[in-house]
């Protein structure tokens, strides 16, 4: 026993080394297995307020990038006014506002923190529960998709961004509407990978990839990206798609943050239907 | 020796605000991050009890993953560095050994001694560092790629960095 002793002891440097480093892979296998406790760590108060301070630094170096995107953005929206609608006096069908209710509604967002390089990439934003935020709330920006709301404090929350190893997004060809889902492949912040579409549905390059309405998370027709490259791989029997994304998530500012106002509706229904269907 | 602790706490937090502040939002080409704060552990006095040298790597590692919300990767990329730094400080000792108080410098050893104690040193901490963060085998080639792009990146950094902090004179001085 005594000459065990001796042995750690003359070996301490070695025995120190062991347990520090023991206690590390603990820490990292810990955050693996609950990406929660990680990302809780993120919108704590102190290292969020530095976050800040980065964030409002970087804001003015992109400016200009923003004021662009904010101004194609504006165009877009005009394009979509009453007043740039051509109205034929004879006959007035108006198909997206028959039920006269609002489905969704936005909120801005600023990014306060944001990865690319990581495998699982996060972003934290400066809205949280007291601004009505709650989880798995879409976030898209001006040029396309960002992610999905994970966790929410008082006045952050973070967002699992779409460069996310386990992120996946219903996707649709705008073209013809056929759908699939959209992973990333975890190399290129640039580039994501379209699945699930089978080989018989013609698939060009330069097809524009848009958001469907199936996960009640994002609204219908939220740009994506585009096809850059449609493979048949032999035996297989779906697509293999590479998109460009049409986000550039190394410059994301501002956000916007979406609420779908009929998701419970829709979730409780489809819920209640699988429920009944197995009994 | 209370002004070269007070030195080396200096180091500490200008190189971690460095790091936190400027080079955690640096991505050249999406897959090379470069992690100048490595440079604190490297610069270390080289006759450091070898205990509180693997504490202050693991304080150092920590303190990055905080901010870098990686919790225990740098900290183990760290601790492996420091374990192996006195080893290898002993390998490529010159003939007549080191002095009492000195510390890894470019001015002090010459440009070719700290580029092999740092490259290796780098090398050691990053392929570490980036393997745990892929947390998978299948793509290891890929990942020695970015880890090794990634050192040479810091490896200059550091480089110029030392150019531009220690005085010329130490040399002489020796």
């Amino acid at each position: 026993m005594r000459l065990l002793f001796l042995l750690l002891w003359r070996n301490n440097f070695t025995l120190l080394f062991v347990v520090l480093q023991s206690f590390c892979i603990y820490l990292v296998v810990q955050n693996n297995k609950f990406q929660h406790a990680s990302v809780l760590n993120a919108t704590n108060a102190g290292v969020t307020k530095v976050m800040e301070g980065v964030s409002y630094v970087k804001e003015y170096v992109h400016l200009r990038d923003n004021n662009q995107l904010l101004a194609t953005e504006n165009a877009a929206l005009r394009n979509t006014l009453n007043s740039s609608m051509y109205v034929s006096d004879t006959v007035k069908v108006d198909v997206n506002d028959s039920i006269g209710k609002q489905q969704y509604t936005y909120v801005t967002a600023k990014v306060i923190n944001n990865s690319v390089s990581m495998r699982n990439n996060y972003l934290t934003l400066n809205k949280g529960s007291l601004d009505g935020i709650h989880p798995e709330m879409g976030v898209i920006c001006g040029s396309g998709v960002v992610g999905i709301v994970q966790q929410v404090s008082d006045h952050y929350c973070t967002v699992m961004s779409l460069l996310h190893t386990k992120s996946r997004v219903s996707a649709m060809i705008r073209r013809n509407g056929f759908f699939g889902s959209l992973t990333w492949n975890g190399d290129d912040p640039r580039e994501a990978v379209l699945s699930e579409i089978d080989k018989t549905v013609p698939v060009q390059k330069g097809d524009t990839i848009v958001t469907t309405e199936y996960s009640a998370v994002f609204p219908a027709g939220v740009m994506i990206g585009v096809v850059k490259e449609a493979k048949l791989n032999p035996g297989s029997n779906f697509h293999a798609i590479t998109i460009g994304l049409s986000t550039k998530f190394d410059n994301l500012s501002y956000v916007y943050i979406i609420e779908n106002l009929l998701k419970n509706e829709q979730r409780n229904l489809e819920a209640t239907t699988v429920q009944s269907n197995e009994q | 020796m209370i002004i070269e602790i007070l030195y080396i706490v200096l180091r500490f937090v200008l190189l971690m605000a460095i790091q936190v502040l400027v080079l955690n939002n640096v991505q050249l080409g999406g897959i090379i991050n470069p992690f100048l704060y490595v440079m604190f552990l490297l610069t270390l006095p080289i006759q450091l009890p070898k205990l509180l040298l693997l504490a202050i790597a693991f304080v150092t590692g920590l303190t990055v993953d905080v901010f870098q919300n990686t919790m225990g990767m740098h900290a183990a990329a760290c601790l492996l560095m420091a374990y192996l730094r006195p080893g290898w400080l002993k390998m490529i000792a010159p003939r007549d050994g080191y002095e009492t108080d000195a510390s890894p410098g470019i001015r002090k050893f010459g440009l070719r001694w700290f580029i092999v104690y740092c490259s290796v040193m780098l090398l050691i901490h990053h392929i570490l560092l980036f393997n745990i963060e892929m947390f998978r085998f299948s793509e290891f080639f890929n990942t020695l790629t970015r880890a090794i792009l990634s050192s040479l990146v810091t490896l200059v950094l550091i480089v110029i960095s030392q150019y531009l902090t220690s005085k010329p004179t130490d040399r002489n001085l020796s």
